[in-house]
């Protein structure tokens, strides 16, 4: 069995970013494991632009965003394996893969890093009434289609859920020659960017029907209608709001599930809020060795934050392997409250910190000027006033190795919002 | 007097802004919370510009379509010509990141330059 000092399962711009700066942390012997037919992710079928303001100062599009990792990678002889399959992760860092060239085969790894992705929520998933027929897509199946594929999923559109991806979908189509009649809306808020609403719909006079949802599909072979109704306040469908809609196609754009069956085969605590790992200041997961970064973690906005977070990872997993990861160190946990409906990470041990840690979280409504406040036990450290919250952003705080260092006692450290 | 209602895009706030026009020269604009609101909603009522991004067709390359972008942002009315000016475009692999695929597309000056390598097959 081969053994590897790092071990990066995903090949995306986590996979990526984590093995660049492992490798420029000194460890010599890296694998990325990669089950497309190349590198990059989905950023390869992300093919507007927006990415890597943060990173690099300018505006890419995600394929010129992956482009810029990729090169980094090949630049340093990084090894990695395409069109390959990781069936098995164990909680002492065996790997178990495939693919068409080597067959089934067996890996060891001193440390794993954790970089699948999301997979999109899909029909099944969202309980919607009617018939089954072809014409449903998730939006980022449709994106692959169009963008990758060059195929056209369908030519009168209906588009359910406003996250970036449906939106951006809602354009491209559009930009395709088929016809977007609504994108519908559970939430009495989009999920997307203001950005992507206004150059996306707007500006191609789509409508957005916000506290709207699909209660019926109709058509046997094809999708031939659906039904749109507005709902209550408890998301129930209205009686007597239904409008029917005529179009072949349905797409779906309803959230992002963090792919965890590798992580959870290898024995990491999840989180039930964002359906990733459970993870301290290095994005160590709950097993030694085992650490986890960008949207498998928790589903972030930017890609130029997952970047940063795999960078981040990369770094923790170069000192495990070194053994100059202090171990031993109880750690702190940090408490999501008041509207902060998670924290990564949810632990830090301070010895272990680099000297500012970013804390990385989602709100669960829209909060106007209202405060985020940090408390160490009952004490107030930190409180910033912030003009707009929303789900569809992350939020930040920072905080100082040397404040936690200065407090031994220290129990629980807590993030809250706290309106004016 | 003319006025213009935009939501900004800056930032998650989505300030309700209002532009008032007089002969085509912006008089006021108001709703706006922060500097790149104003800017934002100067530019969008005199000249607003968006940058193209689709695909073209790849022949003998290792994927069918290759992503591309106006090098600059264009005129907004000039979205859809642009993207009709593609529609019969095919290039040749190899394909390297930045050629152009198609020079001053509609007549707005502006290059379509690749965004991604496509392999010869």
């Amino acid at each position: 069995m081969n053994t590897y000092d790092i071990v990066i399962i995903g090949g995306g711009p986590a996979g990526l970013a984590a093995a660049v700066s492992a490798r420029d942390a000194g460890v010599e012997r890296i694998l990325i494991l990669e089950r497309d037919q190349e590198l990059g992710g989905i950023l390869n079928q992300c093919i507007h632009n927006g990415f890597g303001l943060h990173t690099f100062q300018e505006e890419l599009t995600g394929p010129e965003y992956a482009a810029r990792f990729i090169d980094q990678v090949q630049e340093r002889q990084i090894p990695y394996l395409l069109n390959t399959m990781v069936l098995d992760v164990s909680a002492d860092r065996v790997i178990t893969a495939m693919n068409k060239t080597d067959g089934l085969f067996q890996l060891s790894a001193r440390a794993i890093i954790l970089a699948m992705g999301c997979r999109e929520r899909p029909r099944g998933a969202l309980n919607i009434p009617g018939t089954r027929p072809a014409g449903i897509y998730s939006a980022g199946t449709a994106q692959r289609l169009v963008n990758m594929e060059g195929l056209l999923p369908g030519r009168k559109v209906v588009i359910l859920g406003s996250g970036d991806i449906g939106l951006i979908m809602a354009r491209r189509m559009t930009l395709e020659g088929a016809q977007v009649q609504v994108v519908a809306e559970l939430m009495p808020y989009s999920g997307g960017l203001k950005r992507n609403i206004v150059q996306c719909l707007d500006d191609f006079g789509i409508p957005l029907k916000l506290s709207h949802t699909v209660v019926d599909i109709r058509g046997r072979e094809r999708v031939e209608g659906i039904t749109l109704a507005q709902v209550d306040e408890h998301l129930k469908p209205i009686p007597g709001t239904e409008e029917d809609y005529e179009c072949d196609t349905l797409l779906l754009s309803c959230g992002l599930i963090p792919e965890n069956e590798l992580s959870r085969s290898a024995g990491v605590d999840l989180s039930p809020v964002t359906s990733g790992a459970v993870v301290d200041e290095s994005l160590e997961t709950s097993v030694p060795g085992v650490f986890a970064c960008g949207n498998v973690l928790h589903v972030h906005d930017l890609v130029d934050f997952v970047s940063q977070e795999a960078a981040a990872a990369g770094r923790a997993a170069a000192k495990y392997v070194r053994g100059e990861l202090e171990t031993g160190e109880a750690a702190i946990p940090l408490k999501a409250q008041g509207g902060v409906r998670y924290t990564v990470p949810a632990r830090v041990h301070p010895h272990r910190m680099e000297a500012e840690q970013v804390v990385r979280f989602r709100v669960g409504a829209v909060y106007r000027n209202a405060y985020v406040s940090v408390y160490f036990d009952g004490e107030r450290v930190s409180r910033r006033k912030r003009q707009i919250m929303a789900p569809g952003e992350m939020e930040q705080v920072v905080l100082k190795r040397e404040d936690l260092l200065s407090r031994p006692d220290l129990k629980a450290i807590t993030v809250t919002i706290e309106e004016a | 007097m003319e006025k213009k209602h935009l939501i900004c895009i800056g930032c998650p706030m989505g300030c309700p802004i209002t532009v008032t026009l007089e002969a085509g020269e912006v008089r006021e604009v108001t709703g706006f919370t922060c500097k790149r609101g104003e800017a934002y909603a100067r530019k969008e009522v005199t000249n607003p510009t968006r940058i193209v991004t689709t695909t073209v067709r790849v022949e003998g390359g290792v994927s069918p379509m290759v992503s591309v972008k106006t090098a600059q942002d264009i005129p907004k009315g000039k979205i859809f010509a642009c993207a009709e000016a593609l529609r019969g475009v095919r290039v040749k692999a190899p394909v390297a990141i930045g050629d152009v695929v198609l020079s001053n597309a509609a007549g707005t000056g502006v290059d379509v330059v690749a965004t991604k390598a496509v392999a010869a097959r």
